[in-house]
């Protein structure tokens, strides 16, 4: 790690780190990738190589200084190393979120004014194309799978691959430029814009310097103890920071290993394959593998289920102490000792997690059975608390000071406040230069000395110093009585449940709280597999009378829960419907990472909403759709209007404690 | 229609090769039914070709002439340029004639890779005893056929369900592993039977790509039964159509489209 710590003034941008890797330990692995059933490597040397090629084909195909190039495609070595390329020739990557439909991809692009893109395979061409009609800017195509591009016109269009063989032959033309483009890099040049997401208005491009890359992704791994022997999986979407960062950022200035899945969907065998030691993950992928583990022992032999149950009510008890270095009886250790080599052990190496040094969970919050039971097994998961402004960290949890309801202290190096209204700001070297063309938003964020609003509201803890953020700051409000409205705080309770997938809670300025619930198909299909419940499609299955009554049994535990708390009592759920379809991104109803666009479907369903304010039993609806490949329908459904019994709110000051 | 030059363009401007199979006046009866009438129709390299018609029109019959499983009674195929004789199926798959069947016949309790390495049975040259051995030879065999099933497994997308028994597959699944199976064998004529039948809006459109894209990648000939008329059409270079046994249009989808004949047994007009 020497090495690595004193590099920061000559590191001053990634193509830097990419040779340094190459000198020093060239002949470790630095990408893998796996392809028809095994798992291809690329040494650091061989991925300069390529990544070298690739920069001298796009100086071939014309890419200035200053140009956009566009990368829209899964998580695959060829496309890391297009952005890294772009960098050398002094172009600016732009990442896109490979699943988002054609017109918000027009957006995006024209918005950035990208000249070159970088398609994954045809579906994302054909959108390019489609595009293009109406934006004449896209000078050249470039796709990575060959498949079904045959027939395409390519006088504006060519394979990565076969750029790269040109870039590489023709190297004798272009190499002193290159190495002239490469040296004129400072540390404050553009290394990547991403776009947000936005849960309102339109995406906005965030720029990040070298510096907010180079710097967070030193401050981290420093905090973490990162070394160049980490193994991670890169399966998040390339257009997110975090994956920018974990996988480009903290790859290259540790000099670790970039393991890259067959497809999505073996993304749970590609992680047991490779034992990351260093992980990262949204909630909900923890939230899927312990519905699947839990799904899986109900059909287990009995001896199994009393094995696993036996031993995780141990590992509950003792499991997180020990992590955090407590003191624990001798038999209390030895007893998970027995419970590692019978139950544990083979858990954790059955879900990919046989190495787990770290890993954090971010983006939303995660239920805090969730994060005990995988914290009881001995995974060291951990919370933060990013944005991409931040270039991802502002609060982190250091070993042994980790708690399911706080985010953790400031990161290295981040300044955090708190102002009057509860809304937090922080400072860092990872602070974005600015918005892509937009100073108003860049000013409304971000001001004279560099603290910028997070647009979240919280509060630091006075006995631990930890941050516990509330909600959305715009999200907060206030019921008709005057009581505190905090949507998250009553949705992440009964989105804990394992059957309900997603829950959106109405009631700003209203004089009580009623919700829309999404079920989790996975767990409500088992359900019904077990009890011999018969249905046709989700909407089928969403009405019916036998889930409508479980999930009313889940409300009026959360209302309970909720009444409870003081401050908060006047959020219980009075009535809910469990909608017929989905929250999807593709509708428009969530942002591209899941979160629920708030103001969007409060119209979309105002309808629904009227209905569960107006004391009717049920409502019909018709909703419009949008299918993967953009075409729209609607589906129509009546939706049956359940009642929660509610915790009278005088209560609540018994109930408080 | 039935020029003998090399070269056919099609209706979307792509050229085709010449003819690899000729069928010539094929007749072919089950006791007293007839279920083919002296039909002749051509394949040509490269191409795309539908066999259509309603229910009971012959088609599967015709298409089991063709993968040599029926012997037909009078008529002849020709296969390459020359006559074939009546042979084994083996030998049909020996020739690089390849299919897929109507009603998905896989090895149920067998994962979707060994599935797919029996399509690979007739690039296997090692006898039981050096398999039982398997270190050296057939190790080096198994290596190089595991290589060309990866390749199909990948691109028919099924890298998923790749170590997952058949049995647990849904239907839309199992046809496209079937179909990964037919591909391993590197066939040069490739054989459908109705490849989309049972199958929802979307995973019809997922099966047409993938028809159109070994067709362009591997340039394989296909020759397909389909009942979904939208798909044949846009699918197709040229179609075959089939009524009670007898050819009643051949020509490209829109030529087949406004044969009048075509359209009177679809629409059901009373036969004689």
């Amino acid at each position: 790690m020497a090495q690595t710590q004193s590099g920061a003034e000559g590191m001053q941008s990634l193509p830097a780190l990419l040779h340094r890797n190459t000198v020093q330990f060239g002949d470790a692995p630095a990408y893998r990738e796996k392809e028809f059933g095994i798992w291809q490597c690329w040494t650091w040397t061989e991925a300069a190589a390529e990544v070298r090629s690739l920069a001298l084909g796009f100086m071939e195909i014309g890419v200035e200084k200053g140009d956009h190039i566009a990368v829209i495609g899964r998580n695959r070595p060829a496309h890391y190393w297009s952005m890294v390329a772009a960098q050398m020739v002094g172009a600016i990557p732009v990442p896109l979120y490979q699943d988002a439909v054609a017109e918000e991809m027009a957006y995006v692009l024209d918005h950035c004014g990208a000249k070159y893109v970088v398609c994954g395979d045809q579906e994302q061409v054909d959108k390019v194309i489609e595009i293009q009609e109406n934006l004449h800017q896209v000078k050249h195509i470039l796709y990575t799978d060959k498949r079904g591009m045959r027939k395409y016109d390519h006088a504006q269009m060519n394979a990565l691959d076969d750029i790269k063989a040109e870039g590489s032959a023709g190297h004798a033309r272009f190499d002193a430029e290159l190495d002239r483009r490469i040296a004129e890099i400072t540390y404050d040049d553009t290394c990547v814009m991403l776009y947000t997401s936005g849960t309102t208005g339109k995406p906005k491009g965030v720029v990040l310097s070298n510096r907010n890359v180079i710097e967070s992704a030193k401050n981290s791994a420093q905090f973490d103890h990162l070394t160049r022997n980490e193994d991670i999986l890169s399966y998040l979407p390339m257009a997110w920071v975090g994956d920018f960062i974990f996988s480009i950022g903290q790859a290259y200035w540790c000099g670790f290993c970039v393991n890259c899945p067959e497809s999505a969907d073996t993304m749970m065998t590609d992680l047991r394959e490779i034992g990351p030691t260093y992980f990262f993950a949204p909630p909900r992928v923890f939230e899927t593998q312990l519905t699947n583990v839990m799904i899986r022992m109900e059909d287990a032999g009995k001896l199994k289920r009393r094995m696993f149950h036996h031993f995780m009510a141990h590992a509950k008890k003792v499991g997180g102490l020990l992590l955090d270095a407590k003191p624990v009886g001798f038999g209390d250790r030895l007893k998970y000792a027995l419970g590692n080599l019978l139950v544990y052990g083979p858990l954790k190496d059955t879900l990919g997690y046989g190495r787990f040094r770290v890993g954090y969970t971010a983006g939303e919050a995660i239920g805090p059975e969730i994060f005990d039971f995988y914290r009881s097994l001995g995974i060291n998961l951990k919370q933060l608390y990013g944005q991409t402004e931040a270039t991802v960290f502002i609060t982190v949890q250091p070993d042994g000071e980790v708690r399911a309801d706080t985010v953790g202290v400031p990161a290295p190096d981040v300044e955090l406040k708190i102002d009057d209204t509860g809304e937090i700001y922080y400072r860092s070297p990872g602070v974005f230069v600015e918005y892509y063309n937009n100073p108003d938003s860049t000013a409304s964020t971000k001001d004279a000395e560099g603290w910028v609003a997070t647009g979240d509201a919280g509060f630091i803890e006075e006995s631990s110093g930890h941050l516990r953020i509330i909600d959305r700051a715009k999200d907060v409000g206030k019921m008709a009585d005057g009581s505190m409205f905090a949507p998250k705080y009553v949705e992440n309770k009964l989105k804990f449940y394992p059957d309900i997938l997603e829950v959106v809670l109405f009631g700003n300025g209203k004089d009580r709280c009623v919700a829309f619930i999404n079920i989790d198909l996975t767990a409500v299909a088992n359900w019904a597999e077990r009890n011999n419940v018969a249905y046709a499609s989700y909407q089928e299955l969403a009405g019916h009378p036998l889930v409508l009554e479980t999930i009313r049994d889940h409300v009026e535990e959360v209302n309970k829960s909720v009444a409870a708390d003081e401050m908060l009592s006047g959020c219980q759920v009075h009535r809910f419907v469990v909608l017929h379809k989905e929250l999807d991104a593709d509708d428009g109803e969530m942002t591209r990472t899941r979160k629920v666009r708030r103001g969007f479907v409060e119209d979309k369903f105002s309808d629904i909403i009227a209905a569960l304010y107006d004391g009717s039993e049920r409502v019909s609806t018709t909703t419009e759709v949008t299918y993967e490949d953009g075409r729209k329908g609607s589906i129509s459904a009546t939706l049956e209007i359940v009642d929660a019994s509610v915790v009278p709110v005088a209560q609540h000051k018994v109930a408080a404690e | 229609m039935l020029d003998n030059s090399e070269e056919y363009v099609t209706e979307d401007g792509r050229k085709i090769g010449g003819v690899v199979m000729e069928m010539k006046n094929i007749t072919l009866r089950f006791g007293g039914v007839v279920a083919i009438k002296d039909i002749s129709f051509d394949i040509r390299e490269g191409e795309i070709r539908a066999i259509i018609g309603p229910n009971g029109a012959g088609k599967s019959s015709m298409l089991n002439v063709i993968s040599g499983f029926y012997v037909p009674q009078e008529g002849e195929v020709w296969f390459h340029g020359s006559k074939r004789p009546p042979m084994r199926p083996y030998d049909v798959a020996r020739q690089g004639i390849a299919r897929t069947f109507q009603n998905i016949a896989l090895f149920e309790g067998m994962s979707v890779l060994d599935n797919v390495m029996t399509g690979r049975l007739n690039y296997m040259k090692t006898n039981i005893l050096q398999q039982a051995i398997w270190r050296g030879k057939a190790e080096a065999e198994e290596t190089k056929n595991r290589e060309a099933v990866e390749k199909m497994i990948d691109f028919l997308e099924i890298q998923h369900i790749r170590k997952t028994p058949v049995s647990r597959l849904p239907y839309g699944l199992k046809k496209r592993v079937e179909l990964a199976r037919a591909l391993a064998a590197e066939p040069k004529l490739l054989l459908l039977d109705e490849p989309m039948a049972g199958m929802n809006v979307e995973e019809k459109e997922d099966m047409s790509r993938f028809i159109l894209d070994v067709n362009d990648e591997f340039g394989t000939t296909i020759a397909l039964i389909e009942h979904d008329m939208g798909v044949v059409m846009d699918l197709s270079d040229r179609v075959v159509v089939m009524d009670y046994g007898k050819k009643i249009g051949d020509g490209t989808p829109h030529e087949v489209r406004n044969n009048q004949e075509v359209i009177d047994a679809y629409l059901g007009v009373s036969h004689d």
